[in-house]
């Protein structure tokens, strides 16, 4: 497959000449021959260039950066071109590419928790990966060494050399390990969801830092992500990946002005908006294919609206809209008019709801928790809200805020250390005082849908087991209890569903599923333990609008997320954690559009925006 | 709170459970078959005189906690009494016989480390290859082979059919002894080898799908550096947990090789005390293989303690 537009110079590129990596061809598969996992990827990134890949799990993205310096997972099979400055990687052998790793192509990884060492100090890290280029230092010249190199990635504290990596926190082991990822000056980094699992604030001073040392450097960024407005504010273009191959290839701008496919259109209309609440939250139906089963039309047909059956009978090639821009879609021509009306009408803010709250359903009163015997630190300190019926509370904070522990209390897998939780005029903060029917009772008016869709499930058996054994719990006062089909429908899921078991399901679904057992008690209060923050952009949109409907049946919402656009979505009123004490609350929209205290304000400003200027 | 701090206060655990153990130790005079005066009268002639004499000796008149104490007392003295075989006393006999078992153990342990780290790190290297299925169906053949049944087999084809070791005995000098010495240490260690290889394979694996391991692949660090600052280390403290089990537990091999090699040492000892109901001997042994145990496990701590920051910030605060 051959790309007419990639001898277009792109644009911010100061240097001409051959790029610094182009991929052609690129086809990754379970084994020769086996099932492909990417399919006739192309790619060119030029001198001081940022490209950012962006898709959904399972689009192949990860894989395919992870060829561009020859570490993909051992056992599958690569085929197609790498050319890191003219030299393809796929035929060089595994001690010709060790020399280019680190110096030639680097990598920064997801999870800054992992990518370390645990039992090796900071200074280690850095001196070990500067020698391994056969480079002599003498202690005084590697002290020095570590010193410059810490300092780049912003880190002054001269102690941090001599820290193991549990003795840091998730930003500064990102720091650290971007630091040993750049220690051997490589051409190009590629840095696959580096920020992911950081908190925003955090998140946008690690961005920030490594476009400064990309601009510095004049260094090419190849940037996986799945936030696509993480993509657009660092990247020059930008690569939308879906099961497996390119659909769509432009520079941030052109995406929003001039749409040419339908599933980045979706994507950027499932992101819930910051600024402002939407009136309906679809993300796109369905879920993503597996590569093999769409091998030979267009991957995106079976989800896109404006399918035709000609979609179905070839893969599509990308082909040119302007000379930056390529789409996937056959019918990119005749459907733009339509693509742009319908990334607009996602933009039409809906008018926001301030229902009147109804009697209190749960008050939470001077709630304090430390875990040390000592009480030398409190996790939760000092907390006082209510969440009234007809009104849903999001509690929002960032990690080490309290927020886990607060849930855990309201569920009574903590105990408070002080304070009271009361549920319909239950004293519940000490669950162990409680006889059995007040314990049935509190049960049946407090549910839980947590983060992880994966384990929140048994695995061994049906959702229709899942869903009849919860109904089996729901007590008489509740009313006439709904059948198996009717709560799978309420969570959008087809009667069929009943039979499969968990591992048959996608995250999304299971997340329904999750929702539906919970709902199986009709419960006042349905605690939402960041409900989608695990779930892929397309189907978060889902799962929110089924939460929103039940949140209108009489089940009130308390929300606890890291994620504003989320909470901005599904609530009517707002409490900000920091450090286990609540800096300010009020209406949702009034705190996140006027924060009063700085702390949100922060938290708000953080918040990915889309452009460049988020990063300046 | 310092590591000598963490030492002491692990040794003082340590001795309350010894205490604990010396008490079933101490019980072992009872639950024996036949009353305590004719245990510990062994084969000598059953006159007033002589049992009056024993009867005073051990305390008997006393009342059973009195006597337990006064047990104690001298066993923290290291005074178990004497051998109701030989008359010699207990701390003697373990001490003329400890040497030799303390030298198979090492010898095993040393084959061990020296096989069954590399074989482990070599086979998660390879892993799914024949070199990898190979070792694992070595260490299956090894975890299945009972160890006298190996020793037998080593002594009948390296002893007496080839003629390269001797067939029984400890030797005498150094080069004596290490001669004597390979073929025990093998057998003892067959099963240890199979065992930890596993627990090495396993841990490698583990490591080796760690994303440090890629991250220090995508800095081109060495393939050696990686291996051992990298794959090694990580995976050593289960391997240090497993070796320190068995060295613990090397006593209940140390009975079946040195019977099946004939040396003299803590296991045979072991038998032919339990064989003769010599009872103080089987107290000394046991409470002798209860301070090995103590003993090891804070050696493995020790280790681990070395190895693992997080453990250190743990014990320190």
């Amino acid at each position: 497959m051959t790309d007419p537009t990639t001898t277009a110079p792109a644009p911010g590129d100061q240097l001409s000449g051959a790029p610094l990596l182009a991929v052609h061809d690129l086809a990754i598969t379970r084994w020769p021959g086996g099932p492909p996992l990417v399919t006739g990827l192309d790619l060119e990134l030029r001198r001081g260039e940022t490209i950012a890949l962006v898709g959904e799990s399972g689009a192949g993205k990860s894989l395919s950066a992870r060829a561009a310096i020859k570490l993909v997972p051992a056992g599958l099979h690569v085929t197609g071109e790498v050319r890191f400055q003219g030299e393809d990687l796929n035929r060089m052998d595994e001690e010709a590419v060790r020399a280019v790793r680190g110096g030639g192509v680097a990598m920064l990884l997801q999870d800054p928790f992992t990518i370390l060492n645990p039992l090796i100090r900071t200074r280690t890290h850095l001196i070990e990966t500067l020698r391994s280029s056969g480079r002599r230092l003498s202690g005084a010249e590697a002290a020095d060494e570590v010193t410059r190199r810490l300092a780049e990635v912003g880190i002054t504290d001269a102690s941090v050399g001599d820290r193991y990596p549990f003795e840091l926190s998730g930003g500064m082991r990102q720091r650290v390990a971007l630091a040993c990822a750049l220690a051997k000056d490589p051409a190009l980094l590629i840095a696959d969801e580096p920020t992911t699992a950081l908190d925003a604030t955090t998140q946008r001073d690690v961005l920030r830092l490594l476009r400064s040392v990309q601009q510095a450097r004049g260094m090419g960024v190849l940037m996986i992500t799945h936030d696509l407005r993480v993509a657009f504010s660092i990247s020059d273009r930008v690569y939308v990946m879906y099961a497996g191959g390119v659909v769509e290839r432009a520079r941030p701008e052109d995406f929003l002005a001039a749409p040419a496919h339908p599933y980045t259109v979706g994507l950027i209309r499932a992101e819930p908006p910051t600024g402002y609440r939407r009136e309906q939250l679809d993300g796109i139906p369905g879920q993503v294919p597996a590569p093999e089963t769409v091998s030979h039309q267009c991957a995106f047909a079976d989800r896109c609206s404006w399918a035709t059956p000609e979609c179905t009978t070839a893969r599509p090639p990308l082909l040119a809209v302007t000379d930056v821009h390529a789409s996937a879609c056959r019918r990119r021509e005749e459907i733009a008019g339509e693509l742009l009306a319908d990334l607009h009408a996602a933009w039409e803010p809906a008018t926001v709801p301030d229902p009147p709250a109804g009697e209190t359903v749960l008050r939470v009163a001077g709630l304090r928790k430390s875990y040390q015997r000592d009480r030398s630190t409190w996790a939760v300190d000092g907390i006082d809200f209510t969440l009234g019926s007809g009104r849903n509370l999001g509690i929002v904070g960032e990690s080490g805020s309290g927020k886990t522990t607060l849930a855990r209390c309201l569920l009574g897998l903590e105990e408070p250390t002080e304070g009271s939780i009361e549920l319909l005029g239950t004293d519940v903060s000490r669950y162990r005082s409680l006889d059995r029917e007040q314990l049935r009772r509190v049960r049946g008016q407090l549910q839980c849908v947590f983060q992880d869709p994966y384990s929140s499930l048994n695995r061994s058996h049906s959702v229709g087991f899942i869903l009849r054994e919860a109904l089996s719990r729901r007590s008489p006062e509740a009313g006439p209890a709904p059948s198996v089909e009717e709560l799978l429908d309420r969570v959008g899921l087809a009667a069929r569903y009943a039979g499969r078991k968990p591992v048959a399901l996608s995250g999304g679904q299971r997340q329904r599923v999750a929702i539906a057992r919970a709902l199986a008690i009709a419960p006042k209060v349905l605690l939402c333990d960041e409900p989608v923050a695990a779930l892929d952009v397309s189907v978060q949109g889902q799962v929110l609008q089924v939460l929103r409907e039940v949140s209108e049946s009489g089940t009130q919402l308390l929300f606890i997320t890291h994620d504003l656009a989320v909470v901005r979505q599904m609530t009517d009123d707002l409490v900000v954690l920091e450090r286990g004490k609540i800096v300010e609350s009020g209406r949702t929209e009034a705190v996140l559009d006027q924060p009063s205290h700085p702390y949100t304000a922060r938290l708000v400003g953080a918040v990915p925006t889309g452009d460049a200027e988020w990063l300046s | 709170m310092s590591i000598a701090w963490y030492i002491l206060r692990r040794l003082g655990v340590g001795l309350l459970l010894l205490v604990i153990a010396s008490f079933f130790v101490f019980c072992l005079l009872y639950i024996s078959p036949g009353s305590p005066e004719q245990v510990l009268l062994g084969g000598r002639p059953s006159t007033p005189e002589i049992i009056g004499t024993i009867r005073a000796k051990y305390n008997l008149d006393d009342p059973f906690l009195v006597q337990y104490g006064q047990w104690l007392l001298d066993a923290f003295r290291l005074d178990f009494g004497e051998s109701i075989v030989t008359d010699q006393p207990v701390t003697t006999v373990l001490t003329d016989r400890a040497g030799p078992t303390l030298a198979l153990a090492l010898a095993g342990l040393v084959l061990t480390i020296v096989i069954a780290v590399p074989a482990g790190m070599y086979a998660a290297a390879k892993r799914n290859t024949s070199g990898d299925r190979m070792v694992s169906m070595l260490t299956l053949l090894g975890s299945s082979a009972p160890t006298f049944a190996v020793g037998v087999l080593l002594l009948y084809v390296f002893g007496v059919s080839l003629e390269w070791f001797p067939v029984f005995g400890n030797g005498t000098g150094f080069t004596g002894q290490l001669h004597h010495l390979v073929l025990p240490a093998i057998a003892l260690a067959v099963t240890q080898i199979a065992y930890v290889t596993r627990q090495t394979r396993a841990a490698a694996l583990r490591v080796y799908e760690q994303d440090y391991v890629t991250f220090a692949r995508s800095r081109g660090l060495g393939r050696s550096l990686i291996w051992r600052r990298y794959a090694l280390l990580n995976s050593s403290l289960p391997i240090v947990t497993a070796t320190g089990l068995l060295l613990a537990y090397t006593l209940g091999g140390a009975v079946l090789v040195e019977v099946t090699f004939s040396r003299e040492g803590v296991g045979s000892l072991m038998l032919q005390a339990v064989q003769s109901k010599d009872i103080p001997v089987v107290q000394g042994l046991v409470a002798f293989a209860a301070i090995t145990v103590t003993l090891v496990n804070l050696g493995v701590d020790l280790v681990n303690l070395a190895i693992d920051p997080r453990l250190r910030k743990e014990v320190t605060g």
